[in-house]
């Protein structure tokens, strides 16, 4: 219990002192999953209204395939990666990079994005669709209107996005490398994997502190990304 | 729209690292030789010397050696020289060298249930282990350290098995910490021991060659480079600039300057007074 004590207030004096070390790990964990967020976040948009807005066939099993994809192993999904980056090819030199973690987590993340969208937009679609329509709206309109409708769950879908990648272990630490320079610049290093190699040190009071960065970190994203989202404003 | 797509692309190659043309080397190297600091201190040195970076990849010696057959990265240094031999074989990897050696030693909880202290060979107290049905926590990842437990588990004539026997499937450093928590027996490179000594209830009960015990837990360390000839797009040229680079008398020197509590982690080897080329071969290459 004194250990975790010690790991909290250890923690809080990391976050308010930070070293090369730990701000480095910070950024690259926030670069990398938020480039996998951004690229993620349009193309997920525009799949899922053509899934939830179009009428084709095979639409429920896209659906069952993206909602089984929820729950894609990182770590399988870190193998795949490396054994694709590892085929001699133009991608090659991607691996061991912070390209090759955007990748991974964009593989990751986009069908979590993509099936949290795809509900919030079932889950107004009709009677929004049926309003606009009834009000003269074309259907790029009709479309448009659905999304405004839908947008605290594109904002959900956002989150979880991000959650999910800034806590993912498995697949960054394998097509990264959880690489850091030898004067203690995290190249390739997350938080989340800088908790491996610290507790695996049995360095467990930095590994914790980490941790707690990190949850600190991803409660501020979320309050900055709740406040743009307030019902009521940009309406 | 447009600007926007640029703006995303820009970012992605500025975290990818594709453009930057700066020399870089990508070392596969074991636990061991990472999370006791060495390669921080070897790399520094390094860098300051070529200007190169490098970047190190910390796994078994198991998947380092089949990362180098992928080629994905440009040179190993590892510690089972019968793995080393077979990929040297096979054409993998090329012009191995010693590097530097340690010892394993077998570590158990404090006051030794299985009453393993005083058995004077490794081979002695895994049969002790086994017949007092001692917890014993085996890496079971195909690093160095699991292929030098399973050869000590032949000699003794004994396929381990049953509760007591667990695989923990992680790093030495993770293993020691959870054979600690769980009052187990495991067998250690001495090096990463040392490190963590201080984090662990447990004590060596068998000692390995470095203070006079049991010859058989000798721990020697190969470097190679991934053979270009397979992987033309390998740095091959700054992979040797590696070689030559830990086996010189300042390399040497670093590695016998890295000293925890006043015992060195790891004795260098590779200055010697004539050359030995069963280093950079296969052990039983007949030439040709």
């Amino acid at each position: 219990m004194s250990e975790i004590l010690g790991s909290v207030e250890g923690a809080f004096s990391l976050l308010f002192h930070p070293d090369r070390y730990l701000l480095s790990t910070i950024l690259v964990s926030f670069k990398v999953s938020g480039v996998a967020l951004l690229l993620c976040f349009p193309v997920s948009a525009a799949m899922a209204a053509a899934i939830s807005l179009g009428r084709f066939p095979g639409r429920g099993t896209v659906k069952l395939l993206v909602r089984t994809a929820m729950g894609l192993p990182s770590v399988v999904v870190g193998l795949l990666v490396l054994l694709i980056l590892s085929e001699a090819g133009p991608f090659k030199g991607l691996l061991w990079t912070p390209g090759a973690m955007v990748i991974s987590q964009l593989v990751l993340i986009t069908p979590l994005v993509l099936g949290v969208m795809i509900s919030s937009l079932e889950g107004v679609s009709r009677r929004v669709a049926e309003a606009a329509h009834v009000l003269g709206a074309n259907r790029l309109q009709v479309v448009w209107a659905v999304i405004r409708e839908a947008r605290t769950g594109f904002l959900t879908a956002a989150v979880a996005g991000f959650g999910r990648a800034i806590a993912e272990v498995g697949s960054v630490l394998i097509v990264g490398g959880n690489i850091a320079w030898a004067d203690g610049t995290s190249y390739t290093r997350t938080l989340t994997t800088a908790i491996v190699v610290e507790s695996r040190k049995g360095n467990f009071e930095t590994a914790l502190a980490f941790g707690i960065v990190l949850m600190v970190l991803v409660l501020g994203v979320n309050l900055v990304l709740s406040l743009l989202g307030r019902p009521g404003e940009a309406r | 729209m447009v600007k926007g797509l640029l703006l995303v692309g820009a970012l992605f190659f500025s975290v990818s690292g594709v453009p930057l043309a700066a020399a870089e080397l990508v070392l596969a190297t074991t636990t061991s030789t990472y999370d006791t600091g060495l390669l921080d201190a070897l790399n520094r040195a390094f860098e300051g010397m070529f200007g190169a970076k490098v970047k190190v990849i910390a796994v078994g010696t198991g998947a380092a050696l089949e990362l180098a057959k992928r080629g994905v990265v440009d040179l190993v240094l590892v510690h089972a020289r019968p793995l080393e031999d077979r990929y040297l074989a096979e054409g993998w990897v090329i012009n191995r060298r010693d590097v530097m050696f340690n010892d394993f030693v077998v570590v158990g909880p404090p006051g030794d249930p299985a009453g393993v202290k005083g058995a004077s060979t490794a081979v002695e107290a895994f049969r002790r282990i086994a017949a007092a049905g001692a917890r014993f926590i085996s890496r079971g990842d195909n690093s160095g350290t699991h292929f030098k437990e399973r050869e000590i588990w032949r000699a003794a004539g004994l396929e381990p098995g049953g509760r007591w026997y667990l695989l923990s499937g992680k790093g030495m450093g993770d293993t020691l910490v959870q054979a600690s928590l769980m009052s187990a027996y495991t067998l250690t490179d001495r090096g990463t021991f040392l490190a963590m000594r201080d984090k662990l209830r447990l004590e060596i009960v068998v000692e390995g060659p470095v203070k006079g015990g049991d010859p058989m837990l000798v721990n020697p360390y190969g470097i190679m480079a991934v053979n270009p000839a397979r992987f033309p797009d390998r740095n091959y040229i700054l992979a040797m600039a590696y070689i030559g680079f830990i086996t010189s008398p300042e390399g040497q020197r670093i590695i016998r300057e890295l000293v925890v509590d006043g015992e060195p982690l790891f004795h260098p080897t590779a200055l010697k007074q004539r050359p030995d080329f069963s280093e950079y071969v296969p052990r039983d290459w007949r030439g040709g």
